[in-house]
């Protein structure tokens, strides 16, 4: 899946300068202590510029923005034009 | 009244916290305190603890008001300094921000994401309410024209970063002009923050995050207003509701940092530093075990970012020669 390449590559290199190792799919960004708030806004911000696509108030969220995983799935949910907001 | 979980002997306080302000200048050999005034209850009863601690005359006020300050700012430090004869000087920084660019980067970046805010209009940063979301914190810039109509905008993350940078000029350039009080006096420097801003990462790191002495960093809120009405700080100062001062549109501690009226906020940060459960503090407050876990979650999460905050330079080895 080249989403999630991408989005990995994007979270080792910015977030962890390399060290991939600390990384799977499914790690919780959050709850590794990989990024905090700031950290999500770049990672809107990496989405938006990177796959064209405006990611809305009410879908910044963890089952969205959370993990490697979250955010490929996000991305295919988004691209098949379906909204990810919280039920 | 005080809620009886934040009960203190507020005499005793005041004397555990003078005994402290002075070995401080003991320990520093400095002469006195100096300190930013800004009509806020926190920097009011810092300078009247100050006062009973060493002496009026050992205590230096500086009032340091901007263009965007709002007009209470500087009649509450008139008052208060008035009230305790304090020797004082106004510092004014809004020329240095205009030297630092501060004005131009901020209505700069605001412009990005509201292209018709120009001159007149004001301007604040926002952040979701804890409550409003079950996902992450998002911040929003409000901007309101003169005729009352008013924008808000979400923020993306250069643009916050960009504002968040910029705004913290004010506090750095304040904690400069005290230093160099603090310096010519050869006076040590009192921080004001109380524990909510200590603990929740509500200062600016080499700005208001700076002193020699925090004489009020274990008090809630709540404590320093007891203490305030002891200190007999004016009427008018203990009844303003807290506000940041920071942005050109009026804006409230809760609407940017706390989620919630200091009140309650200290219950729930008593509750939590004190093992309470969340139904306990629910009884205590107008607020549902619900919420009290998601405010739980955001005191954490604000922990953890003020970390950074407070943490001195990190040093690959030990230097042991260099201690208390």
């Amino acid at each position: 899946m080249p989403n999630k390449d991408q989005i990995r590559e994007f979270i080792v290199s910015n977030f962890l300068f390399g060290e991939a190792d600390k990384l799977t799919d499914t790690t919780s960004f959050l709850d590794a202590g990989i990024i905090d708030s700031t950290g999500i806004l770049e990672i809107v911000s990496f989405l938006e510029e990177q796959f064209g696509i405006t990611v809305e108030d009410d879908e910044l969220l963890p089952e969205n923005l959370d993990s490697v995983e979250a955010v490929a799935g996000y991305l295919e949910k988004k691209a098949e034009g379906g909204s990810q907001k919280s039920e | 009244m005080l809620h009886p979980w934040l009960a203190i002997d507020v005499e005793k306080e005041i004397d555990l916290i003078c005994g402290v302000l002075r070995q401080t200048l003991m320990r520093f050999k400095r002469r006195g305190y100096v300190l930013g005034v800004s009509g806020g209850i926190d920097s009011s009863v810092t300078m009247a603890l100050c006062c009973r601690a060493v002496g009026k005359e050992r205590v230096f006020a500086l009032q340091m008001p901007e263009r965007h300050s709002a007009r209470e700012t500087e009649t509450f430090g008139d008052l208060l300094i008035s009230k305790f004869g304090v020797p004082f000087a106004a510092e004014p920084i809004t020329e240095m921000l205009e030297a630092a660019g501060f004005y131009e980067r901020y209505d700069a970046t605001v412009r990005k994401q509201i292209p018709v805010y120009t001159n007149g209009w004001t301007s604040k940063i926002i952040s979701s309410n804890v409550f409003d979301k079950k996902g992450f914190t998002i911040f929003s810039v409000v901007a309101q024209a003169a005729s009352g109509e008013v924008i808000k905008k979400r923020l993306p993350a250069k643009e916050y970063l960009e504002i968040v940078a910029a705004t913290n000029f004010k506090q750095r350039l304040r904690k400069m002009m005290e230093y160099y009080y603090a310096d010519r006096m050869n006076y040590a420097v009192a921080g004001t923050p109380n524990r909510l801003e200590y603990d929740q990462g509500f200062f600016v790191k080499t700005g208001d995050g700076s002193a020699d002495v925090k004489p009020i960093a274990h008090l809630y809120k709540s404590q320093v207003y007891e203490l305030a009405r002891h200190l007999e700080i004016p009427e008018e100062i203990c009844s303003r509701p807290p506000t940041t001062d920071t942005y050109s549109m009026s804006q409230g501690q809760d609407e940017f940092y706390f989620s919630l009226p200091y009140g309650q906020m200290d219950l729930c940060l008593y509750g939590k530093n004190n093992g309470r459960s969340a139904e306990s503090i629910a009884g205590e407050t107008d607020l549902t075990v619900e919420q009290i876990n998601l405010i739980f979650n955001d005191i954490d999460t604000k922990r953890s970012t003020t970390r950074y905050l407070h943490a001195p330079p990190v040093l690959v080895r030990q230097v042991n020669e260099i201690g208390e």
